[in-house]
């Protein structure tokens, strides 16, 4: 209970510090952020949108790994807890994306122009649609966990191409790509320490918020899964389709 | 080590010379599919980065429309279960491997043909570069095709979800033969387009061995 409480006021000051603290020139005290050349008032969305991008990867990552072992130890809690990390993934892909399309807006001129962060973002969402069609498709319990679970591994090992190597070569618009002379520094050193502080708290808040909710997600998914073997197990094979 | 693969080869080989189907119907939908694409443009010329990412979306959709045959057509007859009895999961991935690579080959090289005469952008000027490229993306595109065509067959052969599954496992593969082969159209030569080959070659790599890892859970359920 208390870490709630705890995660509860950590997220609140970051949305309130994330919007209301101000950008000057100088900045002297410390709630005043410094100005980033090329990103000025936008700066502010990098507290929400990377911790998203970041939950996203984190997510898939989750799902593969539970993937894996349930492919090592057929054990179906292993399917359940895959399945709501891609649920949350999914989910917070769609944030990144909205996000990230509001801010390429306001940077850029456009919601959306195909720069290689974004062609990423889509396969991502496009690895999860297919994962949940997949699914959906799919009648008999193991075999529909064993099916995505491969499947899951085999969009894993193509995510690498998406988030580290196509960005680095294809020419865009996103801060680190491979014409972008302000790459990567953006975080080490153009922010200022309460701004780096901000920007840390916004992704600890978020990834506790993230392992909570998977928590919840799939506790919720293995209780169902019980109580429907419970309920049907002293009748005959389910009637009707 | 290869015969046995090479016999399940043969015998899809076999089955495929018997009825022709696979062949056929992929002809007839690379002639549709040019045409389409003609027809459209009727008689403006397109330019080069549409003529590249074009010959690569037909190549994509030809795969999808022909290689899910590869395992819903030992489904269909209902010889699964016997193939399973007779050899090994590693057997049968290799040979529904080389067959669907072969296929791909096939396949493309018509494509190739045909788009290099109806199409008059598509002027290749680094030759080897375009093939490198060529065969690159064939093995790729055969062995991602396979382990979903695998999955596909499991799930009860749905048809529309085989490219809804492809495409994303696809996508680094197409992406980087297209701006290759812009660059064999571009006369760029071999140490300029070392990285997009790495990313090509590395995919192949991660690709086979990934498939042929995952192969067995999907085969032995």
């Amino acid at each position: 209970m208390i870490w709630k409480i705890f995660l509860f006021i950590l997220l609140t000051f970051v949305s309130i510090a994330g919007i209301a603290f101000p950008i000057v020139e100088n900045p002297s005290k410390w709630y005043e952020f410094p100005i980033i050349p090329g990103l000025e008032e936008n700066a502010k969305i990098i507290f929400f949108h990377v911790p998203t991008a970041w939950l996203t990867v984190i997510a898939f990552l989750m799902s593969t790994i539970f993937s894996f072992r349930y492919l090592k130890k057929k054990n179906p809690d292993d399917d359940a807890k895959a399945y709501s990390a891609a649920q949350l993934g999914m989910i917070f892909c769609i944030l990144a994306t909205v996000t990230g399309a509001v801010w390429a807006k306001f940077a850029w001129g456009q919601f959306w122009s195909w720069d290689p962060r974004q062609t990423s973002i889509f396969a991502l969402l496009l690895i999860y649609g297919a994962l949940f069609a997949l699914r959906s498709s799919i009648e008999t319990e193991d075999k529909r966990a064993t099916l995505s679970a491969v499947y899951s591994l085999i969009a894993f090992v193509t995510v690498p191409f998406f988030v580290f190597i196509m960005p680095r070569i294809m020419k865009g618009l996103h801060p680190g790509s491979a014409d972008d002379t302000n790459a990567g520094p953006i975080v080490d050193f153009q922010m200022n320490p309460s701004m780096q502080l901000i920007f840390f708290l916004s992704l600890t808040g978020f990834t506790i918020l993230f392992f909570w909710m998977w928590r919840v997600g799939y506790k919720s998914i293995i209780y169902k899964e019980r109580l429907t073997k419970q309920l049907l197990m002293p009748a005959q094979p389910v009637q009707g389709g | 080590m290869i015969a046995k693969p090479f016999a399940l080869f043969k015998k899809d080989f076999h089955s495929e010379l018997k009825t022709r189907y696979a062949i056929n119907s992929l002809a007839m939908f690379i002639i549709v599919a040019i045409s389409v694409i003609l027809f459209s443009i009727g008689s403006e010329t397109i330019n080069e980065n549409l003529t590249g990412g074009l010959f690569w979306v037909i190549i994509f959709f030809t795969a999808m429309s022909g290689l899910a045959r590869a395992f819903v057509s030992e489904e269909e007859r209902g010889t699964t279960l016997t193939l399973q009895l007779i050899a090994s999961s590693s057997t049968v991935f290799s040979g529904k491997f080389i067959f669907n690579l072969i296929l791909v080959f096939c396949v493309n090289i018509l494509i190739t043909l045909l788009y290099s005469v109806f199409f008059e952008k598509f002027v290749v000027q680094n030759l080897v570069l375009f093939i490198v490229t060529f065969i690159l993306g064939n093995i790729g595109l055969a062995s991602a095709s396979t382990i979903i065509a695998a999955i596909i067959a499991k799930a009860g052969a749905k048809g529309t979800l085989y490219p809804v599954l492809s495409f994303p496992i696809l996508l680094p593969l197409i992406l980087t033969c297209v701006q290759l082969t812009l660059f064999s159209f571009d006369d760029v030569n071999f140490v300029e387009a070392q990285v997009e080959l790495a990313i090509v070659v590395g995919y192949d790599i991660i690709m086979i061995t990934v498939s042929y890892l995952l192969f067995e859970f999907i085969w032995k359920d």
